[in-house]
């Protein structure tokens, strides 16, 4: 009876040996697509780490807050390839008073960018510091995708300590963490990567529409290696990827140059193409 | 303004509801008057009611001022009909209350001999000679004036001048006489009060499925010691649960004080279960964010466990490999944190089919939805038409269009101008005529003219032109609703 005590034992180590083994072999790292930021990051985003973003002022918090959104499907999209035993739900945290800074997150704008609403949950908590108890709680689970924490200022109870809190329980877990730092001051912390996004001009559609999401990024700090160098990026919803942006030329009016229209946007045969394309016939 | 009830001491000088407060003043003028507040009366209630379960699970609630307590079978733990009416009787005046206690084979007999029984000044009870079921309580509805039957006062009136004053006087005539005359109501009453016909009670504590309870001999004081007990019911409620294949849902503890007052502590979970581990941690992340802690005062009497909501789960065979380190499930995460923030600040989206932006999606707790719905899909290739966040409400900025229905130009937000140098739109969004007028975006309301546009800075906002240009308004209001990634 002991000998097979004994035995269950052995193998149940054994078992989890095997399984850490299994996810130790697991890629450590999500691209985003866009494939000189990816060389430069020494082959993408980590895994299990704490990622900053900030905003350039005020007007780009939009812009911010889209790049966060798009990163954790990134993330979640690497992850869901995998295997479903990976958890493909990601987390959105927000304190009550964001609602009044930057607005009511809306499910749809979720859903333009690629993402799957129903797989989100979002959580609100009355303050910093409850968002940040609730952050390092989430990521301690390992059945989360990606957890998002939205943080409005510079709190006073986000120091080193929290975010060593957070990174910590990031890297137990292999849970990616992302913070949305908007309208706040940089402060030292744990974070993998800092980034400071602006929003660029877009390549515009026919009949001057404005085009996909494009942003200037600039890698503030990295932990391990060189930063300060930027790029502009664009998102692909269909391909839920970013990839290179051509920089955009004011066309015509001061003829002073060449327009140069880089990469050539595809227009689908959707709705609101085809009434673009009627537009610009009876222009 | 007029008194609305009236204790004895007002009675004796007089005073009854519905005498005006000037003509109380006269009569009594150092007369004591606290504003009617039905609300919190009713709460008051309600609480009392809640007290009462100590004697029996049915106790219903009888407005405005009644508490019904159907003691059938449960009479003898409290050492007998009259001495639980004693108990009560004590209990009620140490809460400095007074009461009149009837005792009677229906409900609406009781009610009536509370309210019109000459026992009506007698605090203690008995004085309607209702010893129980048996031929004295026959007698002491009979005895009982008409008013008991409360008819509305015309058929009251006709009783009257029909020379019926008492109960019993009507009782003996024929039913089909007093029906043609009085109304159905009036027989039905009839029969109920002299126990021929009863009307089921709508007790205010419904028999929850499950239900553990512990009692003290001496009310225990400590906390500590009453969360320990609380565990060991937990303990009994998984016994119970892995018997019959639940698991709960829902999970209550009550702790009974000795002085009558009862704290709820409510948790819910997600998914069913039954581990007294995980359910004691939702306890002590609710009993964490309280607003008014756990106070045992002189001491807890009883705690009891609840399981009032529950869904069928099968055992499962454990993984082997489960020890290793997963027991901080997302399942059990989610009802902790639902528990913390509060349950409505945990939350999953589903779809509303409404074109307007800011209604076209319904938050509901994650821990009530159990089921994902579809989002649409965006058609491929085109950027994004919705942002990421909404401005709540939309903010008002200053526009400058070439044509008043036409795109913008240039618009002033934060202070600062813009220059659009690309835009999209219109997207016409009209108000739903099919509703009602008074509904925000129902008929009548204005329509909103939805474009894309991009500064000459990169930024990309969405704004709308409030009304149709001439035809809603004359000068439409332009409002920025977000801002795109």
């Amino acid at each position: 009876m002991r000998d097979s005590a004994q035995n269950l034992s052995a193998i149940r180590k054994q078992l989890i040996e095997d399984r850490s083994l299994r996810e130790a072999a697991v890629p450590e790292t999500f691209q985003s697509g866009h494939l000189p930021l990816d060389a430069y990051l020494d082959g993408g985003f980590q895994r299990g780490q704490l990622h900053e973003i900030f905003a350039d002022g005020t007007d780009n918090n939009g812009s911010a807050a889209g790049f966060a959104a798009m990163l954790s499907l990134r993330a979640l999209h690497k992850r869901t390839q995998k295997g479903p035993q990976t958890g493909d739900t990601a987390l959105w945290l927000r304190t009550i008073d964001a609602t009044h800074k930057g607005g009511r997150f809306s499910p749809s704008g979720f859903a333009e960018l690629g993402g799957d609403p129903s797989s989100l949950l979002m959580a609100v908590a009355p303050d910093d510091t409850a968002l940040l108890r609730c952050a390092a709680d989430a990521l301690r689970c390992h059945d989360f995708g990606v957890v998002i924490a939205e943080c409005w200022g510079t709190p006073s109870t986000l120091n080193l300590t929290a975010s060593r809190r957070l990174t910590l329980a990031a890297n137990h877990t292999g849970v990616t963490a992302i913070m949305l730092r908007l309208g706040a001051q940089q402060q030292p912390s744990t974070a993998s990567t800092r980034w400071l996004v602006r929003s660029a001009i877009s390549n515009p559609l026919e009949a001057n529409a404005p085009g996909h999401p494009t942003f200037d990024l600039t890698l503030l700090r990295r932990r391990s290696g060189a930063s300060g160098k930027s790029w502009r990026v664009e998102w692909n919803r269909d391909a839920r990827s970013f990839r290179e942006a051509a920089r955009y030329v004011q066309p015509a009016r001061s003829r002073q140059r060449a327009p140069v229209l880089g990469a050539m946007v595809s227009l689908p045969a959707g709705k609101q193409a085809e009434y673009r394309r009627r537009i610009k016939q009876s222009a | 303004m007029r008194l609305t009830s009236t204790n004895s001491g007002a009675i004796s000088y007089g005073l009854s509801a519905g005498t005006s407060l000037a003509d109380a003043r006269a009569i009594a003028p150092d007369l004591i008057v606290h504003d009617h507040d039905p609300v919190a009366d009713a709460d008051f209630l309600d609480r009392i009611a809640d007290s009462c379960v100590r004697y029996t699970p049915m106790v219903a609630v009888d407005p405005p001022d009644g508490i019904l307590l159907d003691i059938t079978g449960s009479a003898h733990l409290s050492g007998g009909e009259a001495k639980l009416a004693e108990t009560l009787a004590k209990w009620l005046k140490r809460k400095r209350m007074e009461a009149s206690i009837a005792r009677a084979s229906t409900a609406e007999a009781a009610h009536a001999l509370a309210r019109f029984g000459s026992g009506r000044d007698d605090k203690t009870c008995g004085a309607d000679g209702t010893g129980g079921a048996g031929g004295d309580e026959t007698l002491a509805i009979r005895q009982l004036s008409i008013a008991a039957l409360e008819l509305d006062p015309e058929c009251d009136l006709a009783l009257r001048r029909a020379g019926l004053k008492t109960i019993g006087d009507v009782a003996d005539r024929p039913r089909s006489v007093i029906a043609a005359r009085f109304g159905a109501p009036a027989v039905f009453m009839l029969e109920r009060l002299i126990g021929k016909n009863e009307n089921p009670l709508n007790p205010r504590v419904r028999k929850p499925p499950l239900l553990f309870e512990r009692r003290f001999v001496e009310p225990i004081a400590n906390k500590i010691y009453a969360l320990k007990v609380l565990q060991g019911l937990l303990e009994k409620a998984r016994t119970k649960l892995t018997q019959d294949d639940l698991g709960g849902r829902a999970f209550e503890a009550s702790f009974h004080r000795v002085d009558g007052r009862v704290q709820h502590v409510h948790v819910e979970t997600g998914l069913p279960t039954r581990d007294p581990a995980a359910i004691t941690r939702l306890f002590d992340e609710r009993l964490d964010s309280l607003a008014d802690p756990l106070d045992p005062g002189f001491g807890f009497d009883m705690v009891r466990l609840c399981v009032p909501r529950t869904q069928p789960l099968k055992p499962k065979q454990d993984d082997i490999e489960s020890d290793a380190g997963r027991q901080n499930s997302a399942a059990e995460l989610l009802d902790r944190l639902a528990i913390r923030l509060g349950r409505n600040r945990l939350l999953r989206f589903q779809p509303n089919s409404t074109h307007l932006p800011e209604k076209s999606q319904i938050a509901i707790p994650a821990i009530a939805a159990d089921k994902a719905e579809c989002w649409p899909q965006p058609p491929s290739g085109e950027p994004p038409s919705r942002p990421l966040q909404l401005f709540d409400p939309p903010q008002r900025i200053t526009v400058i269009a070439e044509t008043p229905d036409g795109p913008p130009k240039r618009f002033r937000w934060q202070q600062s101008p813009r220059t659009v140098v690309h835009h999209e739109g219109p997207e016409r969004i009209a108000s739903e005529w099919w509703r009602s007028a008074a509904d925000p975006i129902g008929r009548d309301q204005l329509t909103r003219d939805y474009y894309r546009i991009e500064d000459s800075e990169g930024r990309r906002y969405w704004v709308f032109r409030h009304g149709l240009y001439g035809r809603e308004a004359a000068d439409p209001n332009w409002y920025l609703h977000g801002l795109f990634a």
